[in-house]
């Protein structure tokens, strides 16, 4: 073949630059990402295999995985309401202190999932505000499940509002307004326009905060009291693994909630692939 | 105010046709207080039982002023780090065209969507001395595992998506056009990028360098396992809220978490002015 020569367009990087630039972002990527990712497949299989499924079959881990799955399918659902009410009142109306509002939704990411954890303690410890009033009626709320779900829902708050508010101001009002004006009802409106609008956003909302609530640490270590099979979610189980030194195990239960991140990550992929333009546009690119 | 019709109505609100008005905006207010606004309100009042003194004296402790060191400290060194690195592969995933580059650009979320707990426990293992990284830092003589670095390391790793995932669609608005333009007035390829790229870029640089800078100093089980924890040396300031809980010192654990939290409504105030300042640029 004969060698063609093509002058570089002006806005290209020279085509060293363009390898360095992509080596070094591959590079970050690989050691900085994905290393630690491999790390807990093959830690967990360091053991060999039947340890690592053995992990599986204590009690303990049993009872994690379940309370996690509560937690996580009381959290969703009651903040994937929130976030289609909250998205529904701003992007459908105009009142004042609106900006306010959204600023107070975004809370729970910009606190520490330690202090989400602590608010609570202070609320429903027993030195908290209603702490003394819980203990003379025998009611648990912090070192059990309850607490645990209040801090899943804290820190999964925002995920379905955040993708669901900007989506709806995108589509605009005309469709639910020709709806109404047509006669059909509030709620037909809603089910039969702006459900079906909105569902892949609800959607990804929902897989981000179901990732969350099944991985949070931090703020439900802080309520939940340790205690080995009954307050201890799949995280806060790894961590008592690891600390016994049960590395494998540790590491088998990590890669459990590991893949669940790949998964989500593999639907997230899709659905901004496939259905970008029913997503809010922050994920066009 | 609810039950408004079209000619009664309040002059906080515009009339809309839709209804549901009440009930939406009504249910969001309930479940915002109830879930968020009324607890942090009892972090906030907590503290003030133990007085200004009280509050003072637990933030001017030795231990405590260097855990807070650390996370802040450790927090910017990760949002400088990612700066640049975010910059990179934003660029690289948003200009050029290379095999795998749907891979990386999901890859790059991992952060996001791997538990912090599992992540903690990884970057322990890898960073350990014998660790596939750990140990040939460890031969070039540099400890990474339980010492400040590894804080570092762990808070780099969490930031890293918010610096990329804030460029990538501000890249994608900028497009050609302004570097055509810059080249055809013959500025060279260097020149652009610092005259013309690098400035319209700032804003979202800086505010992917605050989102990271924000999450990290509040980051807690990615950091913990790698850090070793030692009081005064890689102590963070979460890992201290949560040891005073488990001491049952309350006034102690919530002085400090009033005093992340300040920061961290400082920092959602400063993002918000951020990105009002970059939306008034365009």
């Amino acid at each position: 073949m004969r060698p063609v020569f093509r002058p570089r367009a002006a806005t290209q990087d020279h085509p060293l630059t363009r390898w360095a630039l992509t080596l070094v972002a591959a590079a970050v990527v690989g050691l900085f990402l994905v290393l630690p990712l491999v790390t807990v497949f093959t830690e967990a299989l360091s053991e060999g295999l039947a340890t690592a499924l053995n992990a599986f079959r204590e009690p303990d881990a049993v009872a994690a995985i379940r309370l996690t799955l509560i937690a996580a399918a009381v959290a969703v659902p009651l903040n994937a309401v929130f976030g289609v009410a909250a998205s529904w009142a701003v992007a459908r109306f105009d009142f004042w202190g609106k900006g306010f509002l959204i600023t107070l939704i975004d809370i729970p990411f910009s606190v520490s999932p330690v202090v989400s954890g602590l608010i609570y303690v202070l609320v429903f410890g027993l030195q908290g505000w209603l702490g003394p009033l819980l203990a003379d009626h025998d009611v648990k709320i912090i070192f059990a499940l309850p607490g645990i779900v209040l801090a899943t829902m804290f820190v999964t708050f925002p995920f379905v509002a955040r993708e669901l508010i900007p989506l709806m101001v995108d589509q605009g009002r005309d469709e639910e307004e020709a709806a109404v004006s047509l006669g059909a009802s509030g709620w037909s409106t809603f089910f039969r326009v702006t459900l079906p609008n909105i569902k892949w956003g609800l959607l990804y909302g929902v897989l981000l905060c179901n990732a969350r609530a099944m991985g949070e640490f931090g703020a439900v270590s802080v309520v939940s009291g340790h205690i080995r099979g009954l307050t201890e979610t799949m995280p806060l189980h790894i961590e008592a693994l690891y600390n016994d030194y049960q590395y494998a195990s540790a590491f088998a239960v990590a890669s459990l909630l590991a893949m669940l991140a790949l998964v989500t990550l593999a639907l997230k992929a899709i659905l901004e692939w496939r259905y970008a333009d029913e997503l809010s546009a922050v994920h066009h690119h | 105010m609810s039950i408004a019709t079209a000619t009664t109505l309040p002059r906080w609100r515009t009339p809309s046709a839709l209804p549901g008005f009440g009930l939406s905006l009504g249910f969001t207010l309930f479940y915002l207080s109830a879930v968020v606004l009324l607890p942090i309100a009892a972090l906030v009042v907590r503290p003030w039982e133990i007085g200004w003194s009280g509050f003072w004296n637990v933030l001017g402790d030795a231990r405590v002023l260097h855990a807070l060191a650390l996370s802040f400290g450790g927090s910017a060194i990760a949002a400088a780090i990612n700066t640049v690195f975010g910059l990179v592969v934003a660029w690289v995933l948003m200009r050029y065209r290379f095999p795998g580059k749907r891979l990386i650009d999901a890859l790059v979320d991992l952060p996001f969507a791997l538990p912090t707990a599992v992540a903690g426990i990884a970057l322990s293992a890898l960073y350990a001395r014998n660790g596939w990284l750990g140990a040939p830092l460890e031969a070039i003589g540099i400890k990474a595992a339980y010492t400040p670095l590894g804080v570092v390391i762990a808070l780099t790793f969490i930031g890293l998506p918010f610096v990329v995932r804030t460029l990538q669609p501000v890249l994608l608005e900028l497009g050609r056009e302004p570097e055509e333009a810059a080249a055809t007035l013959g500025a060279t390829r260097v020149q652009t990028m610092r005259r013309v790229i690098l400035p319209t870029l700032a804003p979202a640089l800086l505010t992917g360098a605050a989102l990271a800078f924000a999450r990290g100093v509040g980051e807690y089980g990615s950091v913990i396992f790698i850090a070793g924890n030692l009081p005064g040396v890689s102590e963070i300031a979460p890992l201290l809220i949560v040891i005073r809980l488990n001491e049952n010192d309350y006034a102690g654990a919530s002085a400090i978490g009033v005093l992340m939290l300040a920061v961290a409504f400082a920092m959602l105030l400063a993002l918000n002015l951020l990105q009002a300042w970059t939306a008034a640029r365009r």
